[in-house]
């Protein structure tokens, strides 16, 4: 029983790594966003575990790792969240694809959000290349979703 | 267990709590002052993280230096010791040019420049946040790393030191919209403030006239104006300079002379008094060769 409550927790620091891991900058620009599917997933498949909370804090630490202001990506991630948290039963029901069509703009709507942010607190310029990772999300959202459906119902995470 | 009916406040509420805390973290972080430090404790408690993401690349490299073939080592190690040949002997001429540069200071009575400390630091994990260029290095407080501290690599200025942790410490890159460093031409001294735009291979000069006597493939080094960065050390190259006559001033794009896209080892520098023990001193490799001070005597 013990085992089961960390597994998400767990998944959450893979991401974390994920996000953070050094890459060559021409691949950097692809990276997609880990953390944000994930807790998306979470959210969808067990809102009375993963919500609002949890993605304020993950926002937080990544803000930490990041360097950038306390309070940019938990602002950020928890608008997507929030819109999958009141809608999750609708979510579940979605065809894959469809859901992926809704990654694309949630992820947009993160990446905005971020930037506007960072626009307000240093003035930073818009260049293109800050959305490449929501196509990569996008394309990312099959395989994550089946892998993590099967994590999820072979480890029996509740 | 699953919950039919939500507990506790409602989806929109805990919505707005979080937004107006994170508005709130935002608006201390960026306005209190004394706020780094509590970073600096958020910084160490997170590097755990960094180092786990840090393990595939450093096990690759070390794998990488495992395996690499015995030919390619004897080459390596040919290349260098040539290097180093040259490097030294070129080193010898810089030292005395450098006793007699001191000398003609002396009788100048200007003040004599001071050599930095040095220690060789390594790239711990990138940013891989686009908005801002940071890169994180594995020396911290406990090497005696201090807050807009210079880092430098082999072929110019990277940035400075914008948060100490314990162990590791965060550079801001000299590329990112947030940092301006004070630089001069190299050829005529004239001076200016460059000031990174976001993208990792150019800079820009900010106020420049158009009658500034600036040219394509100018040197920039530091001025040592603004007392963060010591005194010329090489930064960037005048690139393109476009003198269009209805905007105020001519617009200078300068090509850093760091390789700021492929960071692998880098120097931080010390000034003489503040050094740790455990930094490089300026003449390590010459320990008995001073030259003997003849000027002083001669008066």
């Amino acid at each position: 029983m013990k085992l089961n409550q960390t597994l998400i927790p767990v998944s959450i620091i893979v991401a974390f790594i994920l996000q953070i891991m050094p890459m060559p900058a021409s691949i950097d620009v692809y990276r997609p966003d880990w953390l944000l599917l994930l807790l998306c997933y979470w959210t969808m498949a067990l809102p009375n575990r993963v919500g609002l909370g949890a993605t304020a804090i993950c926002g937080v630490v990544l803000d930490i790792l990041y360097g950038t202001s306390l309070g940019v990506h938990s602002f950020a991630m928890v608008i997507p969240v929030y819109l999958v948290a009141a809608n999750y039963q609708r979510f579940r029901n979605y065809s894959v694809i469809q859901q992926a069509i809704m990654i694309f703009i949630l992820s947009m709507l993160y990446h905005m959000v971020v930037y506007w942010l960072q626009y307000a607190l240093t003035g930073v310029q818009f260049r293109f290349e800050f959305l490449w990772p929501v196509i990569t999300s996008v394309f990312l959202w099959p395989w994550l979703f089946w892998f993590l459906r099967r994590y999820r119902r072979l480890l029996r995470v509740t | 267990m699953n919950e039919v009916f939500a507990r506790g406040p409602s989806l929109f509420v805990r919505l707005a709590v979080v937004l107006v805390l994170s508005v709130s973290a935002m608006i201390i972080d960026t306005k209190v002052e004394n706020f780094a430090t509590a970073r600096t404790y958020l910084n160490s408690m997170v590097s755990p993280l960094q180092y786990i993401a840090n393990l595939p690349g450093a096990m690759l490299s070390w794998s990488a230096d495992r395996f690499s073939s015995r030919q390619r080592l004897l080459n390596d190690n040919e290349k260098l010791t040539n290097q180093v040949t040259l490097m030294s002997e070129q080193l010898q001429r810089f030292r005395i040019l450098e006793q007699e540069n001191k000398n003609l200071r002396k009788l100048l009575d200007a003040p004599v420049r001071d050599s930095m400390h040095k220690m060789i630091t390594e790239l711990m994990a990138v940013d891989t946040n686009p908005y801002s260029h940071q890169i994180v290095i594995n020396k911290g407080a406990l090497d005696g790393v201090f807050l807009s501290q210079s880092v430098l690599d082999d072929s110019g200025i990277v940035g400075q030191i914008s948060e100490v942790g314990t162990t590791n410490s965060r550079v801001l890159l000299i590329s990112d919209v947030t940092h301006a460093i004070p630089v001069r031409i190299e050829r005529n001294n004239v001076r200016f403030i460059a000031v990174g735009d976001g993208s990792l291979d150019s800079m820009q000069l900010q106020h420049v006239p158009h009658s500034a006597d600036i040219e394509e493939g100018d040197v920039l080094v530091s001025s040592g104006l603004g007392e963060v960065f010591p005194e010329g050390y090489p930064v960037a190259t005048i690139t393109t300079i476009i003198r269009n006559e209805s905007r105020p001033f001519a617009e200078v794009t300068a090509t850093p002379f760091a390789k700021l896209d492929r960071i692998k080892y880098l120097l931080l520098l010390w000034p003489q008094a503040t050094a740790p023990a455990s930094a490089i001193a300026p003449d390590a490799f010459f320990p008995d060769t001073t030259l003997p001070e003849e000027t002083e005597e001669k008066q």
